[in-house]
């Protein structure tokens, strides 16, 4: 595996965004993006519905043209060359946009057409794709009356036939069970292993702890940017767990803190996230708060990637959403 | 009493949301106002079964004085207007196959004598193949007419002998028959191709195929392919149970009507390609597709007579590829006319193509902005 780190890369960047901004009228959905994504690597966008990630896909594959800013992918000036870009790209949407009334096979053949594989080829490439995903026994099965598991490896496996060297997902495990997302994630890693380079986009932790390097967004800016590791190393806050009872009583109490960034209940246990400033934070709770705390266990514990979100985006409500 | 209480709150629920919604789509809000609007105004105005200034020709063999008040009178009864002269009879049937004039007037010779011996002092040849038109021009056959110069007042039986061409029973049938291939391709043309693109978006099709390295113009080729074989077929049916079943003649050669039916689906697609351009849902594709067909059905000469029509109705009706086209099928099916006779319609189909096909594939740009 690649390891991830954007200052060693010395050749070209699979995609570069400087001061990338997008306007629909007066609404800002994508403001001053700067991105740097090394070849060869899974790179998520992780944010909200509706914070910017769809767009920002689209700016890069030049089906939107910027308001502000450039675009190089894979060399390219976008939206200049988009055209040159489409045959090195493959990109899945959102909602699966496969032809629900053509069997698998018959989707598989006709994008091999649109991207003028030559007749022999493509019919190897087809069959090494119905294997590769799974699909070999329903071949003739009409891509409507496939499970969502099925669709998405029907939906990979058409963006991926041509062989392009950049995948774009936008939110490719949206609508499947957590098994079959296991199974797509491995997917991704093997595509990656052979020179793939992947954006994802997603609003789920686990599969954003799982790409190289993530772009945390909120309101179409970019709020950190990093390894996921080293983003929940360098979290400028502690992490704690306090157990008992009334636990939303204690949220509420805990929550109008000045110090307390975000609380967030977790079955038996409350979740709080304390700003850097407070060294110890258990002491510091039990000294200068012992009436919310007494009777309570609390552990300090390792911040998630969810902490990090939090901290990214909820935590300054006043200047994060400008 | 309750449950009908809570049977009408949950019926004026639906009942509130679908007017919600129906305000909230402004084309089809549009729609139902625009639709009763402009048809009425169109059609109260355009629609008239009384047929003017049928344009006819004129072979005066006689050159005399008499021969030009006779045309004068004609002229006068506003049914017909004089706006071709001919040499020769045989010059004028020709005219008359390539649609220039619906009749022909010719003056005999002897036009002095048979005046004075109370025969028909000409003849009318005519089209027969719109029976409304030949209905009109039949109408004159006892026009009433005195030189001045007769012995005695004319007791004329018939003012002029008429010569039907191409339908002489006049059975509507041979006149509907070709026509209903421009209504039936317009129907289904139209509507199968306004309906293609919006479906591609509305189920997220689009999205994938404008990220691949496939052209505008080549979504909108591919599109339009299909469908002009599915409407050679639907005019093979048509016509060939036209001549089966109601004996409707077809005079001209297949080749030319094929050429002339290829042009007119190719124009009819590329409507239907630019409505799907504009249209953002398959429900409004469908309005503006019947929006299209009604004065494709009574502007186009299909029902009503295109020279009864004033001069707005028929600018209208020229815009609509239904006209030229009927005048095209009319013409080779009835009249055994061939493409040579009909350049300025079939020219106007492939221009409308050509011209369609481009702003389709400009308006439809391969972006989302």
């Amino acid at each position: 595996m690649t390891e991830f780190d954007p200052a060693s890369n010395s050749g070209e960047w699979a995609i570069e965004t400087v001061g990338l901004t997008r306007r629909f009228g007066d609404f800002v959905a994508v403001n001053k993006l700067d991105l740097r994504i090394p070849p060869k690597t899974i790179y998520g966008f992780l944010g909200p519905n509706g914070c910017g990630k769809s767009t920002s896909m689209r700016l890069i594959t030049g089906l939107l043209t910027p308001s502000e800013g450039s675009v190089r992918v894979l060399g390219m000036e976008i939206p200049a060359q988009a055209e040159q870009l489409r045959r090195r790209l493959g990109y899945m949407t959102q909602k699966f946009s496969l032809y629900e009334d053509l069997t698998v096979q018959e989707n598989l053949r006709f994008m091999a057409q649109i991207y003028n594989l030559d007749k022999h080829r493509s019919k190897q490439l087809i069959d090494q794709q119905l294997s590769r995903y799974q699909l070999n026994e329903r071949k003739q099965r009409l891509a409507g009356a496939l499970s969502g598991g099925q669709r998405q490896r029907l939906a990979l496996a058409a963006a991926t036939l041509h062989q392009p060297e950049l995948l774009i997902l936008d939110e490719p495990t949206s609508a499947v069970d957590p098994e079959n997302r296991r199974d797509f994630w491995e997917k991704l890693f093997d595509l990656c292993d052979a020179g793939t380079s992947i954006l994802v986009s997603t609003h789920y932790m686990d599969e954003a702890e799982r790409c190289h390097g993530i772009a945390i967004m909120e309101a179409g800016v970019k709020r950190a940017d990093g390894p996921p590791a080293q983003l929940m190393r360098d979290l400028g806050a502690s992490v704690v767990e306090v157990d008992g009872d009334n636990l939303r009583l204690l949220k509420q109490q805990l929550s109008e803190l000045p110090e307390i960034v975000s609380t967030a209940q977790q079955g038996t246990h409350l979740r709080v996230l304390i700003k850097e400033e407070i060294n110890e934070p258990e002491t510091w709770l039990r000294t200068t708060h012992p009436e919310l705390v007494a009777q309570r266990q609390i552990h300090q514990v390792r911040p998630s990637l969810e902490d990090v979100f939090v901290h990214c985006t909820g935590g300054e409500n006043g200047s994060a959403r400008q | 009493m309750n449950g009908l209480n809570r049977s009408l709150q949950r019926i004026g629920a639906i009942v509130f949301k679908e007017l919600r919604q129906l305000t909230r789509d402004r084309p089809t809000f549009g729609m139902i106002v625009m639709v009763p609007l402009i048809q009425l105004l169109l059609f109260g105005f355009a629609i008239n079964t009384n047929v003017r200034d049928l344009p006819v020709g004129v072979v005066d063999l006689s050159h005399t004085q008499v021969a030009r008040a006779l045309i004068a009178d004609l002229q006068a009864t506003q049914v017909v207007r004089f706006s071709e002269t001919y040499q020769t009879p045989k010059l004028g049937e020709d005219a008359i196959r390539r649609g220039q004039v619906h009749a022909v007037l010719v003056i005999p010779e002897d036009f002095g004598q048979r005046l004075q011996d109370n025969r028909p002092i000409a003849q009318w040849l005519i089209d027969g193949s719109d029976t409304m038109v030949s209905n009109a021009l039949l109408a004159l056959q006892q026009m009433p007419f005195a030189s001045g110069f007769e012995a005695q007042t004319a007791v004329r039986k018939n003012t002029f002998e008429t010569a039907l061409f191409f339908n002489p029973e006049r059975r509507s049938a041979v006149n509907i028959v070709p026509g209903l291939v421009a209504i039936v391709l317009t129907m289904t043309m139209v509507m199968f191709t306004s309906a293609a693109l919006v479906r591609e978006r509305e189920r997220g099709n689009l999205e994938l195929l404008i990220t691949t390295p496939v052209h505008s113009s080549e979504i909108m080729i591919g599109k339009i392919v299909p469908y002009i074989f599915v409407g050679l077929i639907q005019m093979g049916i048509i016509l060939g149970l036209g001549h089966l079943i109601f004996d409707v003649p077809i005079n001209g050669r297949l080749d030319q009507l094929v050429l002339g039916v290829f042009s007119f689906i190719s124009a009819s697609l590329t409507l239907g390609l630019l409505i799907s351009t504009i249209a953002k849902t398959q429900l409004q594709a469908m309005q503006l597709t019947v929006f299209l067909l009604i004065p494709s059905i009574l502007l186009s000469g299909f029902m009503f007579p295109y020279e009864g029509m004033p001069d707005a109705a028929q600018w209208i009706a020229e815009a609509l590829p239904a006209t030229h086209f009927i005048r095209m099928v009319r013409a080779i099916v009835l009249r055994g006319a061939t493409l040579d006779d009909l350049w300025p319609d079939l020219l106007w189909l492939i221009g409308f193509t050509i011209i369609g096909v481009l702003a389709a594939a400009t308006r439809f740009k391969k972006r989302l902005d």
